[in-house]
């Protein structure tokens, strides 16, 4: 029996009546949390709407210096992780330890080389002076619009970053808690609260992607 | 009585103290440490106290300058840093914080019948976060200060200020993810952690403002935080998100900021009315008059709040439409704030009145709420906005609400909870010397600001026209009565920790959950979950025999 198992593993936090009430309430406060993540990547988006709708003439001709094969590339990256995130999940609601601890070790992986390939495509950008304050030049009439528009995908870049890399490192610690057998079928919460978290960093690239490198491109 | 006392063995110097929250552990460490919402609200106390005197400090200088009209105590540069500095500190280190996160955190798990905040670690997070924001803005004062004003402004702050502008806007950075992580903790706790029986509709409306707060504080902070980030980054490398100069927009950076900004208003002030809905039944021995009412006004200020951002931008080249919507939309936070202020009103008529100190401090927010209240009609109306915009009129209004509302409030909720928070009774006599003090000096201090602001006198400058004289002494002798109304406080309720009489579980013969534990409570709030079978304020209109 699943319960037997809960009371066996740890008994629920103080302020919880049952294991049950702290599942509940770890999983009201990580979509809690995602709302603000919302709001904070919204500042960014508006500005990016506001200056696009200001320059589409420097906005596209910034898109297409942007760098579409890694881009593609990380997009597919990052997709794959959030499969084999939704698979951990799975794994630990079935209580299969050793497939939970690899498919988070996979997804750990795959958030990794989304980081690497994006340090890639930073190192690129900053060798073509694309990177505002620090190195940047371009002939063109719309250089200011072109220059806001890389320091948008900057700061919306980074902080997506940072974000993943917090990801990286959390599944990395459920993969260890993992292991050492820490989760069971009635209690795995933490794993889904990760999963969610690492499906809206997710998202929020799927947001990205288009906004950064298909605008200008198309239509 | 006193023979019999003094016959009593009697310890004066070390008192047997119950078991309680208090009692669990005397070391820095159980206290920089503790998962207990009720020793973190302490720690709040000790820093929001802290940051209040710093942000009065300023406030004394600045009154104390205007004097003289030419100016002459601080030189001018001084003086726009003085007033940058009242105002970060007092709104973002102070204002934002203080009811939730001293009196909220503290009452809100015994209000619901709980044992602690859901999340008990990250309330302890928070106040680290707090802390470290704080300690931050307040070096950015110290190492030479910044002349920006509170509110940032670019591209002045990016390109121009001389001063620590990066620090400054890192600290409240870092102090904006305290109030995320409070807003989100309040709001799973209230919606998950309510003892059997605690419904909705059940909750002292406390809770209510505090959930709506909690709201404000999660969806709006974060935008600010964004915000100050990308100013800081503009600062530091000179790219011109909000520069003009370079392709930017200054005024994106005033939509972005007041978008926080004003929900930002009502984070300070929905506590604050909350708190007078705990007092007012409380010391009228009434229910609460339309409790529905008062609680959906609470969430629909928290919504309608989000809307009405633009009427800070009047004047600063927003379309017209723009404005007549935001005018309007401004004009509609009207109806739930007088229901609130009818329905204290209507709890009030034939109630059995008594005047103890917090509803001294309650009474006297309703009077100064209104006319805050009643005046930013006046500055949502565009005609007359265009003529006090920048004026101190717009300084008065913002202080009736802010000052008058929210920290007359705050001390009203703080002389109501003391004697659960520390076990003690404070001075009556002296507590309700100081509330009327407060409330002579604050009138004295901001209502000949609305006259000067009506005649033009424009705010943020060192020096004024001899014309404005009179009124501004009449302003600085009140605001010298306000503060040392403000510091008695400190000699009567610090004198009741040590000499107070023990104030028993209920002294005010209150309702609610959290009166139904021990003065100062026990560690685990109660010592088996309640259970709850009636809705809030079920008072009587009778006498209370004192210490009940």
């Amino acid at each position: 029996m699943p319960d037997v198992v809960a009371s066996a593993a740890a008994p629920p936090e103080p302020q919880f009546a049952s294991l049950r009430q702290q599942s509940e309430v770890a999983s009201i406060g990580i979509w809690a949390f995602l709302a603000t993540e919302v709001l904070f990547f919204g500042g960014m988006l508006l500005a990016y709407a506001v200056f696009r709708k200001a320059y589409p003439l420097g906005f596209a001709e910034a898109g297409r210096e942007t760098k579409i094969v890694i881009g593609t590339i990380n997009t597919m990256v990052l997709l794959t992780s959030s499969v084999t995130m939704a698979g951990a999940v799975y794994a630990a609601e079935g209580g299969r330890r050793r497939l939970l601890t690899l498919l988070l070790i996979l997804t750990a992986a795959l958030g990794l080389a989304f980081v690497g390939l994006k340090g890639l495509e930073y190192s690129k950008e900053y060798e073509e002076h694309l990177v505002p304050g620090i190195d940047f030049a371009f002939a063109s009439p719309h250089a200011n619009a072109i220059q806001l528009f890389f320091f948008l995908y900057f700061m919306m870049t980074g902080v997506h970053a940072v974000h993943l890399t917090i990801g990286i490192i959390v599944v990395l610690v459920m993969a260890v808690r993992a292991g050492r057998g820490a989760f069971s079928p009635a209690y795995h919460s933490p794993v889904e609260v990760t999963g969610l978290y690492w499906h809206f960093v997710d998202l929020v690239w799927i947001f990205l992607y288009p906004l950064i490198y298909l605008n200008g491109r198309v239509g | 009585m006193t023979a019999a006392a003094e016959l009593l063995p009697g310890l004066p110097s070390r008192p047997i103290e119950p078991e309680s929250y208090l009692s669990d552990g005397f070391t820095l460490r159980s206290w920089l440490l503790t998962h207990d919402h009720k020793r973190i609200a302490i720690l709040y106390f000790a820093s929001i106290s802290a940051f209040f005197f710093i942000g009065g400090a300023a406030a004394t200088v600045i009154r104390l300058h205007l004097i003289d009209p030419a100016g002459s105590l601080v030189s001018a540069d001084t003086y726009n840093r003085l007033f940058t500095m009242h105002g970060v500190i007092m709104v973002w280190f102070f204002l934002i914080p203080s009811i939730p996160t001293t009196l909220g955190n503290f009452v809100i798990p015994m209000m619901i019948g709980a044992h602690d905040l859901a999340f008990p670690r990250l309330n302890l997070t928070s106040w680290y976060l707090f802390v470290t924001g704080g300690l931050l803005t307040l070096y950015a004062v110290l190492a030479g200060g910044l002349d920006t004003g509170w509110t940032f402004y670019t591209p002045f702050s990016t390109a121009y200020s001389n001063g620590h502008v990066v620090i400054a806007l890192l600290g409240i950075f870092v102090a904006g993810f305290s109030s995320i992580l409070t807003g989100l903790n309040f709001i799973v706790t209230i919606h998950r952690l309510r003892a059997p029986g605690m419904t909705w509709y059940r909750m002292p409306v406390f809770l209510w403002s505090l959930y709506s707060t909690s709201v404000i504080l999660m969806l709006a902070t974060p935008v600010l935080a964004i915000t100050l980030a990308l100013t800081a980054v503009e600062r530091l490398l000179h790219v011109g998100i909000f520069d003009p100069a370079l392709g930017g927009d200054p005024l994106l950076f005033q939509h972005l900021f007041w978008f926080y900004s004003h929900p930002a208003v009502y984070i300070m002030i929905l506590p604050g009315m909350g708190v007078v809905s705990e007092i007012i039944p409380c010391f009228a021995r009434k229910p609460i008059f339309g409790y529905r009412f008062i609680v959906w006004a609470s969430v629909s200020i928290a919504v309608i709040g989000f809307l009405v951002w633009g009427h800070h931008m009047f004047v600063a080249g927003e379309s017209v439409f723009s404005a007549l919507v935001f005018s309007l939309l401004s004009f509609a936070v009207a109806v739930p704030s007088a229901i609130k202020v009818f329905n204290w009103t209507a709890t009030l008529h034939g109630g059995w009145i008594t005047f103890e100190a917090p509803m001294l401090y309650a009474l006297g927010f309703i009077g100064l709420f209104t006319t805050g209240g009643l005046t930013g009609l006046f500055v949502a109306t565009l005609a007359f906005d265009v003529h006090a915009t920048d004026t101190y009129f717009v300084i008065a209004h913002f202080h009736y609400i802010m000052v008058g509302g929210m920290v007359t409030a705050y001390f009203a909720g703080l002389h109501y909870w003391w004697p659960k928070i520390t076990g003690r009774l404070y001075s009556e006599w002296w507590a309700q010397g100081a509330a009327i003090l407060i409330f002579f000096g604050f009138n004295l201090t901001f209502f000949p600001q609305f006259i000067l602001g009506y005649l033009g006198m424009p705010r943020r400058y060192h020096a004024y026209p001899p014309e404005f004289q009179a009124w501004n002494i009449l302003s600085s002798a009140g605001a010298s009565i306000l503060a040392v109304a403000y510091v008695l406080p400190i000699f009567y309720l610090g004198w009741s920790l040590f000499r107070g009489e023990r104030a028993g579980p209920n002294p005010w013969g209150a309702t609610g959950l959290e009166w139904q534990t021990p003065s100062p409570p026990p560690t685990e709030n109660f010592a088996e979950t309640p259970t709850v079978r009636r809705g809030p304020y079920q008072y009587e209109p009778e006498p209370v025999p004192q210490n009940a």
